[in-house]
């Protein structure tokens, strides 16, 4: 996973609340094997015309948010199936952080596995960037996590919180997988402790 | 010790190591798998070199993408085939028990777990799909997570995670003749929003949920995500108990009775505190249809659709034109006038052996409307065949419903089961997001009972006063 310091880069605002992921990615892209190669997926229906042509309307369209890394998004985004294939195509797309009002909680935790920042904001902040990014093409942020800052073009800030645990994981780009297997002598003594006192959770599935 | 919730027991029971700051790693008793959130943890597995923890604890089984016509002739998408394929290449690989597509115990994930006695209470049980909610009706610690944990859980057992808050929902009172757990459900998601739940983990609690059978309960913890709940859950008590005794992965002999003696120690305290309460009367809910575009967009079969320039807060107006526009409503019409062109009663919501056959009571000696195309798509082989032998099969396809195989099928439409655009649908599922069942496909969120209403009138019907 690349680690997440700051970055500096082109805003795409997605004006809609409750973008669930099967809007993110269609259920057809979820037959892969693979994590790469879902950008041609994300917002399939939505970049579309009934008639299958690119709808021009659609903001990801539009040249202005093409190389945009940062999206802008409204309530409960990411709500739905866990698919991790959301975060995936995001990201294929070329966007490592995503600012909110509110995210549901599984797309929330696939962003950090993926080194996606997932900002929280509040709902005023949120409507003033939405109000800077669609007043003028080019509008840019900062987004620093070690400050936990989002910087707006004219230099004033907001201040985000973020769990320390999963700041350092991500600051880092640590593997989550090795730091547990850190533990492995703690979740053995835990497996010997438990079996005796619950031992029909230790039967074998067959 | 302090008085505590069902959640905080399990939850206290499955810590292997906790921060300072709360972050806890937790141990996970139970992983179920499916092919489409798999193989790219298996591969992260195989690049890194690792191996499953305890392949003793996974169970696997294809679902989202499996055929539910003849199996015996081979996947026609080559693609499906191809991920199906890798499952059963995984499995053998890393040691993992798989029921493969022609298995008769082969079905929904979340229909399989419970009924083979997987799904137990006091565990914690995760799965790549966020519907592991379901689980949460005997007792144990479900959720849905993303394929890096499933990779994560391989390899260690174990999750990271940050203790959720805890939110009771409270029905109590009887429900109306004819009303379920979905319409319970749909109630509370309609009263929470979709967000409700964001952060909580919600136990159900009240005389109206005590009163519901496991398959009931099933439906009810299943859709807790589409509140923002990962995990929902229903304290353990002797319906529980009857329910997975003699179940094949059930432990038995002095073993279950160590267990059940463990699990009737596992509901809240009296006194313990929830971080936030929601109370409901039973007798007010009446049959629940959605309307929008998402499952909070819901509303009485008796209601109307809502006008969106009655409301004040513009997103909303914004999100419910959208909505309205997208599903082809008018704002203010009777839900009852919505005529729909198919029914589809499955899914892991709703295709259990109790949700067929009161759909089948609701069709014995009806017949579905001209106009409509109905299918029935059974939980797992073992209802499919269960159904046959009582005859409800008969029963479906003499009113002209489609008898399928097993499979998450038409929920979201993953397999050859799909809505054309513009098709309207009264579906049994849990989701009725934007081209859920198929590119522009209109879905109504219903139970069993209003589904199969609405299939032979061809419209929706209020079901207590439908002869």
């Amino acid at each position: 996973m690349d680690a997440f310091t700051t970055i500096t880069g082109l805003v795409a605002p997605l004006d809609r609340l409750n973008v669930d992921t099967d809007q993110i990615i269609p259920k057809q892209f979820l037959k892969t094997i693979k994590r790469t190669g879902l950008r041609e997926g994300l917002f399939y229906d939505w970049r579309r015309r009934k008639d299958g042509s690119q709808d021009p309307a659609f903001f990801l369209n539009q040249p202005r948010y093409q190389k945009a890394t940062i999206l802008l998004a409204r309530d409960n985004f990411g709500c739905g199936s866990s698919r991790e294939h959301a975060p995936w195509a995001l990201l294929d797309q070329g966007f490592r952080c995503v600012l909110a009002p509110s995210f549901a909680d599984i797309f929330y935790n696939n962003c950090f596995q993926n080194g996606i920042l997932p900002v929280v904001l509040t709902g005023p902040e949120i409507q003033a960037l939405f109000e800077g990014v669609t007043a003028r093409e080019g509008y840019q942020l900062t987004v620093d996590l070690a400050a936990q800052q989002v910087t707006m073009p004219d230099g004033a800030s907001y201040h985000f919180e973020i769990d320390p645990f999963r700041k350092d994981c991500l600051y880092r780009g640590l593997d989550a997988i090795g730091l547990t297997l850190q533990h492995a002598g703690r979740i053995t003594e835990y497996e010997q402790r438990r079996r005796t006192q619950a031992p029909w959770l230790f039967q074998d599935v067959r | 010790m302090a008085a505590q919730t069902l959640f905080e027991k399990i939850w206290n029971d499955h810590v292997v190591r906790a921060e300072p700051d709360g972050t806890t790693l937790l141990y996970i008793d139970r992983h179920l798998v499916h092919e489409v959130t798999s193989p790219q943890a298996f591969e992260g597995l195989a690049v890194a070199g690792r191996t499953p923890r305890r392949p003793g604890a996974a169970l696997a089984v294809p679902d989202h993408n499996v055929p539910t016509t003849d199996r015996r002739v081979a996947i026609a998408d080559p693609i499906s085939a191809k991920q199906i394929q890798t499952l059963d290449d995984n499995c053998k690989t890393f040691g993992i028990t798989m029921f493969g597509m022609n298995d008769i115990r082969q079905g929904v994930v979340h229909v399989i777990g419970p009924e083979q006695g997987f799904t137990l209470p006091g565990m914690t049980i995760v799965c790549g799909d966020s519907h592991t909610s379901t689980h949460g009706a005997f007792g144990a610690l479900a959720f849905g997570i993303g394929t890096s944990e499933v990779e994560h859980v391989l390899a260690t057992q174990c999750l990271v995670q940050k203790r959720p808050k805890t939110m009771e929902v409270r029905v109590d009172g009887q429900l109306s003749p004819r009303c379920s757990a979905k319409d319970v459900i749909l109630a509370i998601i309609g009263k929470i929003g979709t967000a409700g739940g964001t952060g909580y983990v919600i136990e159900y609690t009240g005389s109206a949920i005590r009163a519901l059978s496991m398959e009931g309960r099933m439906t009810l913890c299943n859709m807790s995500i589409e509140g923002g709940a990962r995990a929902g859950m229903v304290a353990p008590d002797d319906t529980t108990f009857a329910y997975i005794e003699g179940r094949p992965m059930a432990p038995k002999g002095a073993l279950w009775d160590q267990a059940v003696t463990a699990w009737r120690q596992l509901a809240t305290d009296p006194g313990a505190k929830y971080d936030a309460v929601v109370e409901l009367r039973a007798e007010t809910i009446a049959p629940q249809v959605t309307w929008g575009t998402s499952p909070g967009m819901v509303t009485g079969v008796d209601g109307n659709v809502p006008d969106p320039r009655t409301m004040g807060d513009d997103k909303l107006r914004q999100a419910t034109e959208r909505a309205l526009e997208y599903m082809a409503l008018l704002p203010g019409m009777p839900i009852r006038d919505i005529k729909i062109d198919k029914v589809f009663i499955g899914s892991c919501t709703n295709s259990r052996i109790e949700d067929l056959r009161l759909a089948a009571s609701f069709a014995k000696g009806k017949k579905v409307a001209s106009t409509v195309h109905a299918m029935v798509v059974p939980g797992s082989g073992l209802v499919k065949q269960q159904a046959e032998q009582e005859g409800l099969d008969r029963i479906f396809k003499e009113s002209g419903f489609e008898w399928r195989e097993a499979g998450c099928s038409m929920c979201l439409a993953m397999n050859a089961d799909v809505l054309q655009p513009g098709e309207r649908c009264a579906s049994t599922s849990n989701r009725n997001f934007e081209g859920r069942q198929g590119a522009g496909g209109r879905t109504h969120l219903v139970s069993p009972a209003m589904a199969v209403a609405a299939a032979v009138e061809g419209h929706f019907v209020d079901i207590r006063h439908w002869s």
